[in-house]
């Protein structure tokens, strides 16, 4: 019964982020109004916001899974923090292809070591350490303890290296690759696409969350019939 | 004084103890039988908190009320290796844990304990050159430092020569005396039955057996540990 | 631990040999580069000698508080690495005509809070590569990201220690104050180490136990 239930709601969700994301992109790509200066290129913020905020809130959650795993030691959250730590990974990723796409034909260079850029970067890398870190344990115990103890230690580090890189960008400028304020006839477009891609991450969290649950229902179902000798 | 009530324990898929009760209680020695892979380190491991349960209830009293900490300082537990720093020398070995386990790291204090074990004159000896036997000997010493009041022992004759081993059985049966609880892991069926006064067998990550040896004669014993064993 | 720290100074001058006498701006980059090298070289090796015969499990069972053990690591790494990176500097100084005299507190306290941080989140770090399939190798690669703060950092503080003249800075020798300039690299370097160090230890038992 649980599982019909959330299979509806995935189903649910899936329709929900069909027509979301369809109408994300029509205003994003259509609705929208042409920048003056950058041209169409500029629609790519409509992704490259949303991914980015999509990210860090994935991280986010992590961090809180692997918080709530040092006390609990629950797997339930071991599960939530893997989950949300891939699905981050993946919305990064989208966000450091995006970013030098438009930057290319903008600012005439792929990549400048911008704080935000840097920082994405670096934050990317650490989670995907984290992930490193997971395949190197057997133990599955072992393992969610000691990637939860890692995923404390990142995200504690994010502000940091993004402080540090701020700090070191005032000190060695270099061409500022941040937007400013956004025209109000582009905001329509962007809570379009920022709702659409919300949809996404938590539809994206509950699959492959709910393949870890399995995953750890079939361990305990492998070790409840080892008792038949 | 120990008690563990419906302790489990895996790795993944792998189950190590199964809803594992044992109670042992002040001054019992148990001797603790069971084919290779059958639960006995790992039993020992979280009693001695080294390993926490994944299930499962571990009580070490009258103890529990105070730290962790002090439960540790309580024990002595002695494993299939050694925790010797192989290039330090014997004595170096013993002061640092001494130091550590918060016992007495006076010079004499220390050689007397290497006396008490046999390796006396080696104490300037890097553990590096000692034999496997010699190596224990010492672990052995290093154990006891702090005189504990619970000893957790897994196969603590490996490695011993017959003198040793009579050395070693000797002690056991002083501390035996003196009222300390012991939990041991062994191999040799007549030995471990000759030791303790209490006969427990792992089969299965599950208790299979668990006896005073009064009920018990040694070829009784035995034919029942072949029969669980297999 | 020494050696490789001077091998990666000699190897820098070669591969930035082009800027001859202009490679001043890029020494503190190259000395952290050299620091962080060898420092994580002595972490790998920190907890060598107890996986060698379980001694692990000897130190777990102390009576005293599991966050100990990672206290007298920490400790243990960091006066390793500070020495070796006193050495390294030295050494650093020859090789690149430097000289330095008025500097020397100022480098002196950068160091050793750049080198605390190191070895606060480094010993972590080290615990857990030290139980894994990939032992040495993993270290470099969980460490790295995250001891980014405080390269940055250091080498900033280095830098305007060192080039004082290009920040048009007239306030390093004799002032008993911090330089403005340094203040907030030494304030990050200082809470990174202080929140680090926290979490380290409040977690470092767990990392240990199965």
């Amino acid at each position: 019964m649980k599982v019909l239930l959330q299979h509806r709601v995935d189903i649910l969700l899936f329709i929900l982020l069909f027509a979301g994301m369809s109408f994300a992109l029509y205003m994003a790509l259509i609705g929208a109004p042409t920048e003056k200066t950058m041209g169409d290129i500029q629609r790519i913020f409509y992704f490259h916001v949303p991914a980015a905020i999509t990210g860090l809130t994935a991280f986010a959650l992590n961090f809180v899974a692997s918080l709530m795993y040092v006390f609990r030691k629950n797997r339930w959250w071991d599960s939530l923090a893997l989950s949300s730590a891939e699905i981050g990974i993946l919305f990064f990723c989208m966000l450091l292809i995006t970013g030098p796409i438009w930057a290319k034909p903008v600012w005439f260079v792929w990549w400048t070591w911008s704080p935000r850029l840097t920082s994405s970067l670096v934050l990317c890398l650490l989670y995907a350490v984290y992930l490193l870190i997971r395949k190197s344990f057997e133990d599955p115990d072992r393992k969610a303890m000691v990637a939860a103890v890692f995923g404390i230690v990142a995200f504690a580090d994010a502000p940091l290296v993004w402080f540090s890189i701020r700090w070191w960008r005032d000190i060695h400028p270099s061409p500022m690759l941040e937007t400013g304020n956004l025209d109000p006839s582009m905001r329509p477009a962007l809570y379009t696409c920022m709702a659409a891609f919300l949809v996404l991450f938590l539809y994206l969290l509950r699959r492959r969350f709910y393949l870890e649950i399995m995953r750890n229902k079939i361990e305990r179902m492998i070790r409840r019939t080892d008792t038949i000798r | 004084m120990i008690q563990v009530r419906a302790l489990s324990k895996h790795f993944g898929r792998f189950s190590a103890l199964r809803n594992l009760d044992l109670s042992v209680s002040a001054g019992e020695f148990v001797s603790l039988f069971g084919r290779n892979g059958a639960g006995k380190t790992t039993l020992l491991r979280i009693i001695a908190g080294l390993s926490s349960p994944s299930a499962g209830k571990l009580n070490v009293q009258p103890l529990q009320s105070r730290s962790p900490g002090f439960v540790r300082g309580s024990i002595g537990y002695l494993s299939h290796e050694t925790s010797l720093y192989m290039d330090l020398t014997a004595l170096e070995n013993l002061r640092f844990f001494a130091h550590m386990m918060d016992a007495s790291a006076e010079e004499s204090d220390l050689k007397q304990r290497m006396e008490q074990v046999g390796l006396a004159g080696r104490e300037r000896e890097p553990v590096r050159n000692f034999s496997r036997g010699m190596q224990q000997r010492l672990a052995i010493a290093r154990a006891f430092l702090h005189d504990p009041e619970i000893l957790l022992l897994d196969e603590p004759f490996t490695g011993l020569d017959p003198s040793g081993a009579d050395f070693f059985k000797n002690f056991l049966a002083g501390l035996h005396a003196a009222g300390k609880t012991c939990i041991m892991t062994i191999h040799d069926t007549y030995l471990g039955y000759e030791i303790a006064n209490r006969l427990v067998v792992i089969e299965n990550g599950t208790v299979a057996l668990d006896v005073p040896k009064s009920y018990l004669s040694y070829e009784q014993f035995r034919e029942k540990l072949q029969r669980l064993s297999g | 631990m020494l050696f490789f720290g001077i091998v990666v100074l000699v190897i820098f001058n070669f591969s930035l040999g082009s800027l001859h006498d202009t490679i001043r701006p890029a020494v503190p980059g190259i000395l952290w580069v050299a620091f962080a090298f060898s420092g994580t070289l002595g972490l790998n090796r920190l907890f060598a000698a107890e996986k060698e015969n379980g001694c692990l499990q000897g130190l777990l069972m102390i009576p005293a508080d599991r966050g100990a053990i990672y206290l007298g690591k920490m400790l243990a790494s960091f006066f390793f690495m500070l020495i070796a990176e006193a050495v390294i500097f030295i050494i650093g100084l020859v090789l690149f005509n430097l000289t330095v005299w008025a500097e020397i507190p100022y480098l002196v306290l950068v160091f050793v809070i750049g080198t605390l941080g190191f070895t606060a989140v480094g010993t972590l770090l080290s615990a857990i590569s030290v139980n894994t399939k990939l032992r040495e190798v993993l270290l470099p690669l969980i460490l790295f990201p995250v001891i980014l703060p405080i390269l940055i950092n250091a080498v900033e503080a280095t830098d305007i220690i060192l080039n004082a003249s290009d920040y048009g800075a007239t306030n390093l020798p004799g002032t008993s104050s911090l330089p403005e300039g340094l203040k907030l690299p030494l304030t990050i370097m200082s809470s990174f180490t202080v929140i680090f160090g926290t979490i380290s230890y409040l977690l470092f038992e767990r990392v240990l136990e199965e």
